[in-house]
């Protein structure tokens, strides 16, 4: 089937999403209200500041037709600010979020931006690793028992492993930018799914 | 289970540039104390840029402007979530050294502050990024090719007139479209015309698009202003002046970040431009001597 995917535009990187979809031949456009919501079979939420994401959201009357559509069976990636915006909560305080993830999420979880970093990480079901950037990037701090680890990372302590990579039903969520570089396996995952049906 | 032990490489150009990525599309504030930032972070700013002075006031004092004091930048760190810039002197490698160690995500290199050198600060080697301003494309190369992760247009800071920031804007959108439609022999004209760094040329050239985001700044003071920008191609606003020294800053702050992400959308610009209250007060650029224009300073 033809798959046309959206990308959340309320903030952030979703023209990278949009430019990495129409590579994988689907069409892909900016979503920005529940009418443009309603044409779409694959969503993603892309990178960017949750709180502004969250914000927006709420003010524009996203919240409840998103919940609705996801939760419904949508194929969903989150990235980064869109894994918090799709998980149930975070360690910090309230904002508005979907909770269509059963994850509680800790924002900037690895510092601040001079503690951001690129590395090769290990993926379930990948031949090759992903070249990951985690950009004052989350981790998942609690997980629910529904919830597939598909990568994790190491705390600073070097003895704690933290999902950055988690796969629950419809809803796939990154801590890292797959939409920053050049390699389209994740995105190619939430294709699949939509063709899937 | 995937493992976990690959090496991180940090203030790699992904990595600085990558945070700049996921500013787009959003409004960062100047905030001077940890209550403006609060009131910024609540009305939906990607970032604040803490500061001791903003620049209409800067502009008033008269003076040398220097980086801020680190106990107001810590104050302003700890008060929100989002991730906070901070103002270093253009060629101050000092003051950049010192924002890094207190835990700013950005410095701007910035001509608002008064320079201390004619060479900028070589930003390569910080792990921290760095954005800078530019009037045109010769410029914005230039501090990209210093590293630079992040443009934003000069404006004229501190004016309430967005009058510069558009005339940047055009001429830096001219001079890309005029790149692309050069032959490969041309390139090494443009690059010695435009005084910039040739493969840096050659990039744009062959893209069509700064190797690195690009904002709006100085002198946006409404959401309309801030459309405009979007309209005109920029990735995303900053606000100076034109929050704090209006009437009501926090209407005005969350219109401004409503009109930037609904740019093309008049309808909703109209809407959130009603009963805002006083905007600031504007300057206009011809009454100012050339010594009081920012935008001259760090070519």
């Amino acid at each position: 089937m033809s798959v046309r995917a959206g990308a959340l535009a309320l903030q952030g990187d979703f023209r990278e999403h949009i430019a990495m979809l129409k590579r994988l031949g689907v069409e892909a456009v900016p979503v920005r209200s529940a009418a443009e919501l309603e044409t779409v079979d694959a969503l993603v939420v892309p990178g960017g500041e949750s709180t502004t994401i969250g914000r927006l959201a709420r003010i524009y009357g996203l919240i409840e037709p998103l919940r609705a559509r996801i939760e419904a069976g949508m194929p969903t990636l989150g990235t980064c600010a869109g894994m918090i915006f799709l998980a149930a909560a975070t360690t910090g305080p309230e904002q508005p979020q979907l909770g269509v993830l059963d994850a509680v999420v800790e924002r900037n979880a690895f510092g601040r931006q001079v503690d951001s970093f690129e590395s090769e990480l290990d993926v379930a079901g990948f031949d090759e690793p992903v070249r990951a950037v985690f950009i004052r990037a989350p981790w998942i701090a609690k997980l629910g028992s529904g919830v597939e680890v598909l990568a994790v990372v190491e705390d600073a302590a070097g003895d704690d492993p933290r999902p950055v990579f988690v796969r629950q039903g419809n809803v796939l969520a990154t801590s890292f930018h797959p939409e920053l570089i050049d390699d389209t396996r994740i995105h190619e995952m939430l294709i699949a799914m939509a063709r899937e049906g | 289970m995937p493992q976990p032990n690959a090496e991180r490489r940090h203030g790699t150009d992904l990595v600085k540039r990558g945070l700049a990525e996921m500013l787009k599309g959003g409004v960062i504030m100047d905030v001077v104390d940890a209550e403006q930032a609060r009131i910024a972070e609540e009305a939906g700013a990607v970032a604040v840029m803490a500061l001791e002075r903003v620049p209409a006031d800067i502009r008033a004092a008269g003076g040398v402007a220097r980086m801020a004091d680190p106990t107001k930048v810590e104050e302003i760190i700890s008060a929100v979530s989002i991730p906070v810039m901070a103002k270093a002197r253009i060629g101050h490698f000092v003051e950049a050294q010192v924002l890094e160690a207190l835990g700013v995500d950005y410095i701007d290199e910035s001509e608002v502050l008064t320079p201390v050198d004619d060479n900028h600060i070589d930003k390569r080697g910080f792990t921290v990024p760095f954005v800078c301003g530019a009037r045109d494309l010769g410029e914005a190369l230039r501090r990209v090719g210093e590293g630079a992760a992040m443009i934003r247009t000069k404006g004229e800071p501190g004016t309430g007139n967005v009058v510069e920031a558009v005339k940047h804007m055009r001429l830096m959108n001219a001079q890309i479209r005029r790149l692309t439609t050069l032959d490969r022999n041309e390139l090494m004209g443009a690059a010695k015309e435009l005084r910039a760094p040739h493969d840096l040329v050659e990039e744009v050239a062959a893209t069509g698009v700064l190797p690195v985001v690009n904002f709006a700044a100085g002198g946006i003071a409404t959401p309309a202003d801030a459309a405009l920008m979007m309209q005109l191609g920029c990735d995303g606003v900053f606000v100076g002046s034109g929050i704090f020294k209006s009437g009501d800053p926090s209407v005005r702050a969350r219109a401004i970040v409503e009109a930037t992400t609904y740019y093309s959308d008049p309808d909703k610009i109209a809407k959130v431009s009603r009963n805002l209250g006083e905007a600031m007060v504007g300057i206009n650029i011809d009454t100012l001597e050339p010594q009081d224009r920012m935008q001259d300073r760090g070519l």
